[in-house]
């Protein structure tokens, strides 16, 4: 069924009876030429892509709960392209031109809404390391703009210019960031990938990977064995457990993200700010929430849920910057499980075992990733060869040294020798 | 209506959108405005439907309103929860242009088109439209109350509080629990959101040990009171549970008076070795067509507005329930003398006896009228339908367990069949135990034992005794019900009355495939308004699991996140708004240096002069390239006392070092001075800095001002968790010396001035170091330099800092040089190439920065194997070099992009980038530090530096990142 | 969350600083070869459930501390000195 205007008129004239399920849910088969573990949004567009560009049909994605209920559904749903290390630039440009046709290309409304980002900084040092990133962003053709104090008073009046703890110096602008409807992502792939034949099977755990003499040959779940040509594991928040059935171990170390959600307040954030000096980030949701979170609660975890003191210190952050926010009433707070790697960037790279790939460690930016982490894990599945935009992303990094290495790091502080 | 005055206080004027009213002390905004005859106090979120007050707590859906004005107006308050006071301003919300006339309530009209989840299916034609027209015009319909814009302009804090046993909740099992602990001498503490403890017992009319139940609370209360080892507070949620016995709690301190020193409101981290959640129990209602007309409510609300504040919602009050609590409604508002136009019950075999008042049994309300408020209701028995007139209808669809801060750690509460409810599990929260109507204990005499006992088990885990309390006569009944969520019928059937979910959504959305209770939440947003589902959760998933074929309990709640009820950022984040975010550290001299009007700028927490202004100066640049003058040709006086100094003893400090640190430095000899170049474990490097060999076993290390806690942090684990046999100690002291650069030709000749011995080049050559006296005073002097120039830096105890600052400044300036701020300072060392955090900015190796040969061979350290992994000695890494323009363009900017001549300004052509740049007045030029990929061997090529973002293309050479003397003859001269 | 300092006793959460796996503990000789110091630096059972990880009580009295913790409950089983695990291990 296609999703239109009229589409809905129809039905909603004719009492709203015609509406189909957006995707069907599948009996496992015995075989299919490839598995995709997890369906969160990461597995999904991997699936959705296999089938779409790569004519793989014949596939599953398994998922041990519902659809879309890992991080891609507990996230603050902040899309951008502003990276500046070489392999990260190419990957998340990428990613970004997905976006920007993905409504289109599903023909779902993912709800992208690109407001902009701006990333305030505190100190020359963290202006010219914003510079830095801005220049790379552009040479990558993408979108940046450095911004004095004044341009920032444009854009969010609002800010403490004044007294704030740490200055407001200027800010990093990509127009082309924004925000999107992160359950509708989800639903979007699924969608679409069910269309095109995949079977996606909810409330079925994979509890074992078959390997035999180093060849991969199916999965074993709570639904019974199914075999299988290939495997990709897309579990964020559980890689290192699922990777640990193929004897891998991973440099991964998980950990909690808390991020928070207020009451609807009629529209007074219009863009996406982070606070370069405090890990706090905040936007506004259509329906007038204010989204906000910060750093991680810093220490491993898998419970899903964080404690008070990462809570309080990023509310400190919001009362600095934008003191205005006081009175908006923290509705929700909860927890997404992180695949921390050592560099802060992602792994999407084969494995020692053949026919088993791995798609993690996408640490706190995998909702960005969702459509160029599908697009570019499911070419390697497919072909067996690196997607261009995502050929840095190799496991064997840290121990070689060599590629990305780095990328939320702390970056520079001036005035501090 | 106000139909009893009993207990109330004083007349209080307020006003409502603009309209004086008056109600009593003790009046919430939502209990005066019904005893005013007010019914209409909100819209809906979605189709902006006309809205009443629902409930008499924090749990209300409807009556969200504004109060104050200007910086201190605070939206989405719940008229039920706020008390009034005299002059409250409370305005209504999203509702324009008048609460009663509001042009969105259009939107009710297009609902067919609007049902869940449109938005997913449309609005993606043309493709730009969704930005520019569709979504704005949604962003603007959405949305409550307004934020005034303003900064926040009330105090706010936040306090710790620590106790034996925390109780939660203020009715009967949260009274006797507080009792029983207090009595056994555990130390308590009793929260309770309300503003007078009692809990439901406020709003019933019942007799608890021969006396009314109200007085047999304020009783236990006072008893409470009198005890030292009992703190009661009252406005104060408890809004989460969290890891260790931690609870977050939400004090509301000055909100029902005007205006007050005090703080608005206290966040509470409460410490507790044991809990008991007395929480109580939340009625639900039951959907049926229209059933969110203002003056339809919760029969446990009509209860208490009549019982507590003698007020009646209605004139003419109609009652449906499928419970015989719901009958408790009827008889109280009979006993009142308000007109009961009927009880209306869906059992048939409900027991109602002899009353006054027609009952249907076995019937259900099936619709409604009334467009601004209610009028009459349709009830369905059999196949008949009858309307009935009333202003009000009381609902009660049962009771659900208040469970969630027992679920906040995850865990999921159980179904209980028989109260058709769900119950919390033990266990949930380590040390944490529900008792009463929380835990599905309905009656009073119920409730009574279970708080008694969950404190008694309290007492006992603590160690403690508990003697069994004689526990009063209470009612006693059995609480039954016949489940029964929503009514069958055509029309719109509301489940999430702020969101405007209704029935036909949930099952539209089964039918959708979003069958998983998360899926129909998400697509609905079924329970995401500001209620969270409070009050239609559970009636949802009902209707859910009804159009899945599944029962209840396999159909599963979503989770329960904190907070309990929503808490303003302000008082989270308490205490941080202007400097409070983060400590402020300053140096002896900054008094004197703000005298000298240098501007201060942040490092880290530090603040740090950027330069001194002197008169007739109009630029910065002009001051520091004064500064850089006193350096290079006379004396330059600063403050470095924020570098990170520890103070390293012991036999085996040595040792220490040359584990650390790259270079070696257990052959350093006494009195001398070493440059050390920190690594990560990872081969990056941490940071650098000099180290000093004061004697055999006593060595001061400095580190860079931002690395200092990190590198403190650093010795600490390598000499506890790596070698805990080194005998060596150390301590950071930082803060205890002043310490002061003095540098430039001139220096010596200063330094003598003050040294009680004066020292020369033979016996303090450049890298010595030692003891001295200062003015009288036991210092020290190193003779190191950062800015490649004959220089020394003196410290001397924190206390003679901004003397010896002064004085330093005082001779400086006798012979033409003077203070100098960062500006000069970081001329200076990018003059000479020396690296800062710029540089060493977490992604660098030595071999980056070109120091790989200071990395020993002749030891093992921190960091050598990780950096000699193949990738990161790879030449084509990019590594440091300097930078020099050579084209017409001389401005050079940090964070540019290094790119061969005549190739694209891609990524793909990129060849480096910019760190540190500078106008060198030694060189007359602009000169940069820079990293470039096989720099080192690209010296005297020509390049292009292009900054995209400030649109400079300069060319440059490639040159030695050392500007200045490179021979180091000033340094040693 | 709160943390028993083997010194100074139990203490919240915010008086620690977490480090990462107690692997820490057992570094590899400067031969030991890629492999282990691949493992060491970068590679991670990551446990759902018990685990043994290094914090320092920094706010405190600046003990590094051996934690066994269930990264699913947060329940903090014990703690130790980290120079006493050290030590224990025969290093």
């Amino acid at each position: 069924m296609r999703f239109s205007g009229w589409r809905i008129l129809r039905e909603g004239l004719s009492g709203n009876k015609g509406w189909q399920p957006h995707w069907r849910d599948a009996e496992p088969k015995a075989e299919y030429d490839a598995i995709i573990i997890g369906g969160g949004g990461h597995g999904l567009s991997t699936a959705y892509y296999l089938a779409k560009e790569h004519g793989m049909t014949n596939i599953a994605v398994i998922e041990k709960g519902y659809l879309g209920g890992g991080n891609v559904g507990r996230n603050t749903t902040i899309v951008r392209a502003n990276y500046f290390l070489d392999g990260n630039s190419q990957f998340y440009s990428h990613s970004l031109k997905l976006w920007e046709g993905l409504e289109q290309d599903l023909n779902y409304n993912v709800m992208l809404s690109q407001r902009g980002q701006l990333m305030l900084c505190h100190s020359d040092g963290q202006r010219d390391a914003y510079a830095r990133r801005g220049n790379s962003i552009i040479g990558q053709g993408d979108d940046a703009e450095l911004l004095d104090v004044e341009g920032v008073r444009k854009i969010a009046p609002y800010l403490d210019f004044e007294n704030t703890r740490f200055p407001i110096y200027g800010g990093l602008l990509q127009r082309r960031s924004g925000t999107a409807r992160h359950d509708a992502v989800a639903w979007g792939y699924a969608r679409g990938a069910s269309e095109r034949g995949v079977d996606l099977i909810q409330q079925c755990e994979v509890t074992g990977i078959d390997i035999e003499n180093g060849v991969v040959r199916g999965v074993q779940t709570t639904r019974g064995a199914i075999r299988a040509k290939k495997v990709g594991i897309v579990v964020a928040g559980r890689s290192s457990q699922v990777a640990a059935m193929a004897g891998m171990r991973l440099p991964i170390e998980s950990h909690v993200l808390q991020a928070f959600v207020t009451e609807g307040l009629k529209p007074v954030i219009d863009n996406v700010i982070s606070f370069g000096m405090g890990h706090f980030y905040i936007s506004q949701s259509d329906k007038g929430g204010l989204v906000f979170g910060g750093d991680l609660d810093f220490y491993s975890s898998y419970a899903a849920r964080g404690n008070l003191p990462m809570v309080e210190h990023v509310m400190e952050a919001g009362m600095t910057l934008m003191p205005m926010i006081g009175k908006a009433k923290v509705l929700r707070s909860w927890g997404g499980i992180m695949d921390m790697t050592p560099d802060g960037s992602p792994i999407i790279d084969k494995t020692d075992t053949e026919g088993l790939f791995v798609n993690c460690g996408w640490c706190y930016g995998g909702f960005k990733a969702v459509p160029g982490s599908g697009n570019s894990f499911a070419h390697l599945m497919a072909t067996g060869n690196h997607h261009k935009p995502a050929e840095k992303f190799r496991l064997d990094r840290f121990r070689t040294g060599r590629g990305i290495m780095d990328e939320e790091g702390t970056g520079a502080q001036h005035n501090l020798h | 209506m106000r139909v009893s005055e009993k207990g109330l206080g004083a007349q209080i004027g307020f006003r409502f959108d603009g309209v004086a009213y008056t109600g009593r002390a003790g009046d919430t905004v939502a209990s005066a405005l019904l005893a005013n005859g007010v019914r209409l106090m909100g819209r809906s979120f979605k189709y902006h439907r006309p809205r009443g007050v629902f409930s008499a707590g924090s749990e209300e859906p409807n009556a969200l309103v504004t109060i104050g004005t200007g910086a201190r107006s605070e939206p989405n308050v719940r008229a039920t929860v706020q008390e009034i006071y005299e002059g409250l301003e409370v305005r209504s919300q999203s509702a324009w242009p008048s609460l009663k006339f509001d042009v969105m309530a259009v939107n009710d009209l297009a609902a067919p088109f609007l049902g869940a989840g449109f938005y997913y299916k449309t609005f993606m034609w043309p493709k730009a439209f969704w930005e520019k027209l569709y979504e704005p015009v949604i962003r603007r319909a959405a949305g409550l109350g307004s934020l005034s814009g303003q900064h926040n302009a009330d105090t706010y804090d936040r306090a710790f509080a620590f106790c034996d046993l925390l109780v939660v909740g203020s009715g009967p099992a949260g009274l006797m629990a507080a009792t029983v602990a207090a009595d056994a001498g555990l130390d308590v503490i009793l929260c309770d959101e309300d503003t007078a403890m009692g809990g439901r017992l406020l709003a019933e009319i019942e007799d608890i040990g021969g006396g009314t139940a109200a007085d047999w609370a304020a009783a236990q209360v006072a008893r409470l009171a009198a005890m030292p080892n009992v703190r009661l507070m009252t406005r104060t949620t408890v809004t989460g549970a969290y890891d260790g016995g931690v609870y977050g709690a939400l004090e509301r301190v000055t909100h029902h008076v005007p205006r007050s020193a005090a703080p608005l409101e206290c966040f509470w981290r409460i410490t507790a070795r044991r809990a008991v959640l007395c929480a109580g129990a939340l009625e639900r209602p039951i959907a049926f067509e229209n059933n969110d007309r203002p003056g339809i409510m919760m029969a446990g609300a009509v209860r208490a507005y009549l019982n507590r504040w003698g007020v009646t919602a209605g004139k003419l009050v109609a009652v449906f329930g499928n419970n015989d609590d719901a009958h408790r409604t009827a008889r109280d508002l009979h006993a009142a003398g308000v007109a009961v136009a009927a009880l209306i019950d869906s059992r048939a075999d409900a027991e109602v006896g002899d009353v006054p008042y027609p009952v249907h049994l076995g019937a259900q309300v099936c619709g409604s009228s009334g467009r601004l408020g209610l009028t009459g209701i349709k009830v369905r028995q059999g196949d008949a339908q009858i309307d009935i007139a009333a202003d009000c209808l009381a609902v009660s669809g049962g009771w659900n367990p208040t469970v969630h801060l027992t679920c906040h750690m995850n865990g999921r509460p159980a179904w209980r069949e028989d109260i058709a409810a769900f119950v919390p599990v033990p266990d949930m929260v380590p040390g944490l135990e529900a008792a009463g109507a929380c835990n599905g204990a309905f009656s009073t005499a119920a409730c009574l034992a279970e708080g008694a006992a969950a404190a008694s088990r309290a007492v006992e885990a603590l160690g403690g005794e508990a003697t069994a309390p004689a526990l009063p006569e209470a009612e006693d009944r059995a609480y039954r019900l016949s489940p029964l969520w929503a009514v069958a019928g055509k029309g719109r059937a509301w489940l999430d009355f702020q969101n405007d979910v209704s029935v036909k959504d949930v099952k539209q959305a089964a039918v959708e495939n979003f069958r998983s209770v998360e899926h129909m939440k998400r697509y609905t947003t079924q329970g995401m308004a500001t209620d969270q589902g409070k009050n239609s959760n559970v009636g949802a998933l009902a209707v859910l699991a009804d159009a899945t074929g599944r029962g209840i309990p396999e159909t599963g709640t979503t989770t329960f996140r904190p907070p309990y009820s929503p808490i303003a950022i302000a008082a989270l984040g308490a205490g941080a708004q202007g400097k409070g975010f983060a400590p402020q550290r300053f140096t002896t001299s900054h008094q004197q240096t703000i005298e000298m009007g240098a501007p201060m700028i942040e490092a880290g927490l530090w603040y740090r002069p950027s330069y001194f202004p002197r008169a007739g100066e109009t630029t910065w640049r002009q001051s520091c390239d004064r500064e850089v003058g006193y350096v290079r040709q006379t004396v330059g006086v600063c403050d470095v006392s924020t570098l990170g100094k520890i103070d390293i003893q012991g036999p085996d400090a040595g040792k220490l070092l040359d584990f650390v640190y790259t270079g070696m430095f257990s052959t350093l000899k006494v009195g001398r001075v070493r440059y050390g170049l920190m690594l990560r474990e990872d081969g990056t490097v941490m940071d650098d800095g000099t180290c000093a060999r004061m004697g055999p076993e006593h060595f001061v290390m400095t580190t860079t001002t931002a690395a200092a806690g990190e590198v403190m942090r650093h010795l600490e684990f390598v000499t506890q968790a790596l070698h805990p046999d080194w005998a060596v100690a150390f301590t950071s002291v930082t803060e205890q010396w002043a310490q002061f650069a003095v540098a430039g030709p001139k220096s010596l000749e200063l330094l003598n001035g003050v040294l009680d011995t004066p020292v020369d080049n033979d016996s303090w050559p450049f890298m010595a170091c030692g003891e001295v006296g200062v003015m009288g005073v036991a210092g020290r002097l190193f003779r190191i330099s950062f800015s490649g120039e004959h220089a020394y830096e003196v410290a001397v105890p924190a206390r003679y800092g901004a003397a010896l600052f002064a004085e330093l400044v005082r001779r400086a300036e006798a012979k033409e040089g003077g203070a100098y701020g960062m500006e000069a300072l970081n001329v200076l060392r990018i003059e000479k190439g020396h690296i800062t955090h710029s540089e060493i900015h977490g992604r660098v190796t030595a071999f980056d920065v070109c120091m790989e040969r200071m990395v020993s061979d002749k030891k093992d350290c921190i960091g050598k194997v990780m950096a000699a992994r193949d990738g990161l000695v790879d030449p084509m890494r990019e590594r440091l070099v300097g930078l020099r323009p050579v084209g017409a363009v001389k401005q050079l900017s940090a964070g540019a992009h290094i790119f061969e001549t005549g190739a694209a300004h891609v990524h793909a052509n990129d060849q480096g980038y910019v760190t540190s740049v500078c106008y060198s007045p030694d060189m007359g030029t602009m000169i940069g530090l820079g990293f470039v990929k096989n720099g080192p061997a690209r010296m005297g090529e020509r390049m292009i530096v292009r900054d995209h973002v400030r649109d400079l293309t300069v060319e440059v050479e490639i040159c030695s990142p050392v500007f200045v003397d490179p021979e180091g003859g000033r340094l040693r001269g | 969350m709160r943390i028993n300092c083997p010194l100074c006793g139990e203490r919240d959460r915010r008086e620690f600083y977490y480090k990462g796996a107690a692997v820490a503990l057992a570094r590899p000789g400067r031969d030991a070869g890629a492999q282990a110091w691949d493992e060491y630096v970068h590679l991670r059972e990551n446990p759902a459930g018990k685990t043994h990880d290094l914090w320092q009580h920094e706010a405190g009295c600046g003990a590094w501390i051996v934690v066994v913790r269930n990264t699913v409950t947060h329940e903090v089983y014990e703690t130790a000195l980290a120079a006493d695990v050290k030590r224990s291990m025969g290093a």
